[in-house]
């Protein structure tokens, strides 16, 4: 058992380090401010193109669409490298992880050929337009309407966090274009213009302050049937393909989100209630225990389906446990941390940076926990798909949408 | 990278499972459980050592096959998976004990019997008193050992005991012949796998290493252990699923309720992290790895929670069936607790944890 690159894994990471070091400088350090949104796009389309012309894009993409060719490990290889720096990410991640293999999986070929090569060089960007109000876990339960209108649709309805929509050039939207099949059959899914008459983004203020998240407003929007991705009533089949790209895109800890060691050092410095330094008080140390295992878990059973990945062969579903425990790990270690520091925990105002990124971690944690598929949906998804166990009864499964309680 | 098990050990831990599956698993503990039953089922034991499971982790020189860490972590899992009666993971400890401390002489003398199943060696750990793997009253002196060791696992019936005693450098291993020793039975919680007392007035004993082979043991015995806890808390898991998939209540099979499956899928995460740290301990154990120590605590505790949370869960799932004498669940119930008295529990190593990641931190300082 090693935790070695194979020889062709160790060239292509030092060809890849070598390109990061001449051509990444400017992004050793992280912004001494955050980036404005303006900068922020306009620093991660440079970056993109600079990307593209080295051929650090599309890495696992067939070369017929502009891609490598080149396997999972590769890709892997290089977001472990360019994670060492601080190079502006998450643009692109939805667009490339998601919508762009979907467009050119199941778009028209014409099609394909006019949008992918812009989006792979970060000319163009898109976004993916699938939650509604009252599609959440439920995803199928999709209002958002589109009808025939000779050779083209017209979309009605409303979208929701949806990421990146304000900076997005297109999306991929799935609508319900049957209401009388039932939920999973009357769906279809079609690229759209987000500069289109009637696209309307809104953004959306987060209950930790942020606004990372649009609604999107869709009034009668018109879009050629061919952007159809897929055929007419297919959307539901042509969505789980772009969603596995995202259950794989949303895993482990965020980069920089406090962990165990965040923990250990606050508790040096604190008092425990009954005296001394709270990293000797017991119950402490069994804190920062239960948080190296969840964390370091999850890491060391990413390297299982590496090591997998890296001999050729598919990854085992331990994977599938990543989210679930990193997301509800963060929010109880935030929450034991900033109540270990008293009131200097609960205090905003002149917080050191320790525990603003504790406070930032507790209030962006509930979100995570929702987000890619909620810690209930993903236990059902381990329970029916690992496990085997029966689905959820769902009453409505095989009803016509429109007769549907 | 290649963080997995290599095909031989896993084609080990195959057979292993197979033969355990046909030949121990929950009806054999039953028969166990039975006042006058024998202390383990001695054709088995004839059986695995034909097959050279005992003799797996021994050297070529000794009469053994010279395998690495990874088939005595493959035979555990096996073991703690079937509940099988016999003194296998007892012994698989005591041999990693000989392998990393025992010198030459040591080796010649206790290895081929070791390796043929003639020798069953056991781990004398606890003592009465004693709930940490560091604070013991069983003494040496002038190479005698004086106080009492209990519960020790698969005592009855062995030949050799590892005894952990104190000592000036603090505690360490000594080897003692158990032809010279008072062994008795001690009732345990666990009613499959037998427990002893072991009582030591002035026995003859040889050092094993030093007080520093000691602690290194430790952390390998607690990925072998981890091994045997994940085994075990898979079985009780595969058992609850099974019946979930059956069991009908309100017109549909509970397995259906979210209640119910997230709990399993619950017990899937416990396990599956207590795999990731039992196999980082693995790695670190073939590369002599400076996060041994870390991660031989982190499978232990992990382990030990899946272990536990399993075995609760399981009766729980089942409902009024799962609490009755007859049902399998309480094997899986009464095991986590063995698992648990076998080597320190998981505060104590919860504990040990973050020592190792405050001895690593002050390192990179």
């Amino acid at each position: 058992m090693d935790f070695n690159d194979t020889a062709a894994e160790a060239e292509y990471r030092a060809t890849v380090r070598a390109w990061l070091e001449a051509n990444a400088d400017e992004y050793r350090e992280p912004p001494a401010t955050p980036w404005k949104l303006d900068e922020f796009i306009a620093r991660s389309k440079a970056w993109q193109a600079k990307k593209f012309a080295a051929g650090y894009t599309g890495i696992t993409w067939p070369k017929a669409f502009g891609g490598q060719g080149l396997g999972p490990m590769q890709s892997i290889i290089y977001g472990q490298e360019e994670g060492r720096f601080h190079a502006p990410s998450g643009l692109y991640s939805i667009g490339l992880g998601m919508c762009i293999p979907t467009v050119f999986t199941h778009g028209n070929p014409e099609v394909a050929a006019r949008y992918v090569p812009k989006a792979l060089v970060g000319d163009e960007v898109w976004c993916q337009l699938f939650s509604e109000p009252a599609a959440g876990s439920d995803l199928a339960g999709i209002r958002t309407k589109a009808v025939k209108d000779g050779d083209d649709w017209i979309i009605d309805g409303q979208k929701v966090w949806t990421s990146f929509a304000h900076a997005s050039d297109y999306g991929i939207v799935v609508c319900r274009t049957d209401p009388s099949k039932p939920k999973h059959k009357g769906l279809t899914m079609f690229i759209v213009d987000m500069k289109a008459p009637g696209m309307e983004v809104r953004g959306i203020k987060q209950m930790s302050g942020g606004s990372d998240f649009n609604e999107v407003f869709f009034n009668n929007v018109r879009v050629p049937d061919a952007w159809r991705l897929g055929a007419e009533g297919d959307g539901w089949k042509v969505a789980l393909t772009t969603l596995m790209h995202e259950r794989l895109a949303v895993g482990g800890k965020p980069k920089h989100a406090p962990g165990y060691a965040t923990l250990m050092k606050l508790a040096k410095g604190v008092e425990a209630p009954n005296g001394g330094p709270a990293i000797e008080a017991g119950d402490v140390r069994q804190r920062i225990a239960q948080s190296y295992i969840n964390d370091e878990g999850i890491k060391l059973t990413q390297l299982r389906a590496l090591s997998a990945l890296s001999k050729g062969e598919m990854p085992g579903p331990e994977q599938s446990i990543s989210k679930v425990v990193v997301a509800k790990t963060m929010q109880e270690m935030a929450a034991f941390a900033l109540d270990l520091a008293g009131g200097d925990g609960f205090v905003t105002e002149g917080a050191d940076p320790e525990l603003d990124k504790l406070q930032g971690s507790y209030l962006w944690s509930a979100g995570l926990r929702i987000a890619g598929g909620t810690d209930e949906i993903l236990r059902n998804i381990i329970a029916e798909r690992v496990l085997g166990l029966p689905g959820d009864l769902r009453p409505d499964k095989d009803k016509p949408f429109n007769a549907a309680a | 990278m290649n963080f997995d098990f290599s095909d031989d050990a896993k084609a080990l831990g195959d057979q292993a499972k197979k033969l355990f599956a046909d030949k121990a698993g929950t009806s054999a503990a039953r028969k166990a459980m039975a006042k006058d039953a024998p202390a383990f089922d001695a054709a088995l034991w004839a059986e695995i050592a034909a097959l050279g499971w005992t003799a797996a982790r021994v050297p070529e020189a000794h009469g053994g096959l010279g395998m690495s860490a990874e088939e005595s972590c493959m035979l555990a899992e096996a073991a703690g998976g079937s509940l099988a009666c016999v003194p296998l993971v007892s012994t698989l400890l005591a041999t990693e004990a000989l392998l990393m401390a025992g010198n030459e002489a040591q080796q010649a003398k206790y290895f081929p019997g070791i390796a043929d199943g003639s020798c069953i060696a056991v781990v004398a750990w606890n003592e009465p008193g004693a709930a940490n793997p560091q604070a013991l009253s069983v003494s040496a002196e002038a190479n005698t050992l004086n106080g009492v060791k209990a519960p020790v696992a698969d005592l009855a019936g062995a030949q050799l005991a590892i005894v952990a005693a104190a000592g000036a450098d603090g505690p360490s291993l000594w080897l003692v012949d158990l032809a010279a020793a008072k062994v008795e039975t001690l009732e345990t919680m666990d009613l499959v796998r037998r427990h002893g007392r072991l009582t030591l007035n002035g026995v003859a004993a040889e050092p094993l290493g030093s007080s520093a082979d000691y602690q290194l043991w430790l952390d390998r015995a607690a990925v072998i252990l981890a091994y045997e806890a994940i085994g075990t808390a898979t079985s009780a898991m595969a058992m609850t699923v099974e019946y979930a998939k059956t069991r009908v209540a309100f017109g549909q099979t509970i397995g259906r309720y979210q209640g119910v499956k997230h709990k399993c899928a619950d017990m899937y995460i416990k396990i599956e992290l207590a795999r990731a740290h039992a196999l980082h301990g693995i790695a670190m154990i073939s590369s002599n790895g400076a996060e041994l120590r870390q991660a031989a605590a982190a499978a232990r505790v992990a382990s030990l929670d899946a272990a536990s949370f399993c075995g609760e869960e399981a009766v729980q799932l089942h409902g009024g069936i799962g609490f009755t004498w007859e049902s399998d669940c309480q094997f899986y119930y009464r095991r986590a607790r063995t698992l648990s008295a076998a080597l320190g529990g998981r505060g104590w190593w919860a504990d040990r944890l973050v020592r190792a990641l405050e001895l690593r931190n002050r390192a990179a300082a």
